[in-house]
């Protein structure tokens, strides 16, 4: 699911920060404009922004250190609390306030209570849904409008996506740290979308490796920043700080297998569907399906990677056995295969109505106007997505 | 981003010398304006050139907007695009030629929009005139990330192109109408090479010549205003040949070419 970053409502878009450039106005040949370009966004100060994008558990660290210390809104990392030095020392020393030793400590000072674990539905034995709300993001929901999979084995956990926040991130950390103490092992992205992501540095540990499908490193270093600038704005400070685009470190190609002790999991990386980086996990021991986004129930699909391609692979793992289904969006499990019905009649008529304006000449403004309607009332969020979904079909099924 | 690295960031704009467009961050079509037509007179006129873009668009990256030149308008030697707000504000540039055409004229294209921003249209008469059309379009984030869904796709068709004639002219000299498609994934060079730490430079497409018959409908320069996947339709004058040829290039200087089908298909 993309983010709403760009579905603001009739207010004004706030400030956004400095575009990196502003190019002059006159077009300039094409060595001039690369070289600027590639000058202006090499500065330190770009550098420095780049500081957000972290590789590992190492640098997630320090980022989010130098994240808190930058701070995001007010300045002092105690957000209007104002503490005296020897007051912090005192503090420090209380070893009893465990909060306060931590790297985070300072969330403590400013108030903030401690993460509370979210509720979960263990759908099969050992694998516990954390299901968000159809909704765009909002302070309200800290970006907790995607479904997140913890997967429980004998000698660690996997926990398939992070919600939409570090602050959410804390909230599913706290969960995992309830279900088990068994640290986790493997931090798996579905893809690059920022409300499966934004979490991943909460959960990130000294054990942890974060994988991902062979093009998500790519996929996120392109947008990750943007990400960051359009959605920070949709969340409380206080859920944003700490948010990083956090790379993975193990790339699936084709497919791994993972072992959390007695479970193994494996991932198939699939071609471009709902992005060009959906990754599909199955829990071999209860033949369980965590599709990410290439399922979605209730909230209307998002199209950001290939309409052919999505039916396509819908059509694939269709043929693929299973006794349940995670979506990405949609109720914590599912039965299978009818789980994929109604999407894949979203699709299909997208599909068709896209295909008979292209064919009848009509215009992409055209199409945007009327393909698909038959679906509106089928789906939450309809209006958000659907007419994006139907120009990014338009654009791909027009070079047929 | 913190208010210091903002700051930072501005500073470093400036000491790079970016050219005029640093001031007036607020209002940039005044600098626009003179750098593109120096102290000339440009005339705001809503009726005279009709301009559809949607108030809100449902994409970013794929806005498409529509400038309808009426015959009224009489013959124009060039359109200049404008999306104020965008980091390369100056989306496009048409120089018509003989075979452009008159009566009721359009272009049509697909852009994208980095922040909420107006849109301008502006023509230049054959008298030498400045009119303008403009459209106050909400639309968000397209040009800093890649719109293009498949990245090694785009780059595995770079280049392939598409002429197709939507509407035949009705005798020699009126209008018909045709829409050329090239694959380009318009990179605005705002994308990090992750492993570098250095910003993918810009690859976009910089010019397109369309002839028909060998006449020049339009030649355009372009930039990463534009969608991937560059969009061009328009009206052309029918003549003794109505094959429509298209001469691409893009900004590492590779050149595609495309013809529309001789029965006009």
């Amino acid at each position: 699911m993309v983010s709403a970053g760009q579905q603001r409502a009739d207010e004004p878009l706030p400030m956004q920060g400095a575009r990196p450039t502003r190019c002059g106005a006159s077009l300039m040949t094409a060595a001039q404009s690369r070289a600027i370009h590639v000058a202006m966004l090499n500065t330190a100060p770009h550098r420095a922004l780049r500081a957000g994008l972290a590789t590992g558990p190492g640098l997630v660290r320090s980022a989010i250190r130098a994240t808190t210390e930058a701070g995001r809104g007010p300045s002092t990392p105690s957000a209007g609390l104002v503490v005296h030095p020897s007051r912090r020392a005192l503090l420090r020393g209380l070893a009893t306030v465990p909060a306060l030793a931590t790297p985070l400590g300072r969330a403590a000072l400013a108030q903030e209570a401690p993460p509370q674990p979210l509720p979960t539905v263990e759908v099969a034995p050992g694998i516990h849904v954390a299901h968000g709300q159809h909704a765009l993001m909002t302070p309200a929901n800290a970006g907790m409008i995607s479904n997140s999979v913890i997967i429980v084995g004998e000698q660690g956990v996997a926990v398939v996506d992070s919600f939409g926040s570090a602050g959410a991130g804390r909230r599913l950390a706290a969960t995992v740290a309830r279900l088990t103490p068994l640290p986790v092992r493997y931090l798996v992205n579905t893809h690059m979308h920022p409300d499966h992501v934004f979490g991943n540095a909460s959960l990130v540990g000294p054990e942890t490796t974060v994988v991902g499908h062979a093009k998500l490193a790519r996929a996120l270093a392109a947008r990750g920043e943007r990400y960051l600038t359009a959605n920070g704005p949709d969340l409380a400070p206080t859920d944003f700080r700490g948010t990083q685009v956090v790379l993975p470190t193990r790339l699936v190609e084709t497919s791994l297998t993972l072992d959390l002790g007695n479970r193994p999991l494996t991932l198939t990386a699939m071609k471009t569907a709902h992005t060009d980086n959906d990754l599909v996990v199955r829990d071999e021991k209860t033949a369980t399906l965590i599709l990410g986004d290439l399922l979605f129930a209730g909230h209307v699909p998002a199209l950001d990677g290939s309409l052919k391609g999505w039916i396509a692979a819908l059509n694939l793992l269709k043929t693929w056995p299973a006794e349940r289904a995670v979506p990405g969006h949609g109720p914590a499990s599912m039965p299978w295969p009818g789980a994929l019905d109604d999407e894949l009649r979203y699709l299909t008529t997208l599909a068709i109505d896209v295909r008979a304006a292209i064919k009848a000449g009509r215009t992409l403004e055209d199409a945007m106007a009327t393909a698909g309607v038959s679906e509106r009332t089928a789906w939450f969020l309809f209006d958000a997505f659907h007419k994006r979904n139907v120009a990014a079909a338009y654009a791909e099924l027009e070079w047929e | 981003m913190t208010a210091k690295l903002r700051a930072l960031s501005f500073a470093a704009l400036l000491a790079l010398g970016a050219a005029s467009s640093a001031r007036a961050e607020d209002d940039p079509w005044p600098g626009l304006k003179s750098e593109l037509f120096q102290s000339r007179t440009v005339t705001e006129d809503a009726a005279a050139i009709e301009l559809e873009a949607p108030g809100r668009a449902e994409d970013a990256a794929i806005v498409p907007i529509s400038v309808k030149l009426p015959a009224a308008l009489g013959a124009v030697k060039s359109l200049t695009i404008v999306v104020d707000k965008n980091p390369a504000p100056v989306a496009a540039v048409f120089k018509f030629g003989p075979a452009a055409g008159s009566g009721d004229r359009t272009i049509a294209t697909r852009l994208r929009f980095d922040n909420y921003s107006p849109l301008r249209v502006i023509v230049e008469k054959d008298d030498g005139t400045l009119v303008m059309a403009s459209r106050f379009v909400k639309a968000a984030g397209g040009c800093s990330a890649p719109a293009l869904k498949d990245a090694d796709e785009a780059l595995a068709n770079l280049g392939k192109s598409q002429v197709k004639i939507l509407a035949e002219p009705a005798g020699k000299p009126a209008n018909g109408t045709a829409v050329v498609m090239v694959r380009h994934p318009n990179y605005s060079g705002m994308q990090m090479n992750q492993e570098t730490g250095l910003f993918i430079p810009a690859k976009y497409v910089s010019e397109m010549t369309v002839e028909r018959g060998g006449q020049r409908v339009f030649a355009l320069e372009a930039g990463i205003s534009i969608s991937a996947d560059p969009n061009i339709r328009f009206t052309f004058a029918g003549g003794d040949d109505n094959r429509i040829t298209v001469v691409t290039k893009d900004s590492d200087g590779n050149v595609f070419t495309a013809q529309s089908q001789l029965n006009g298909t």
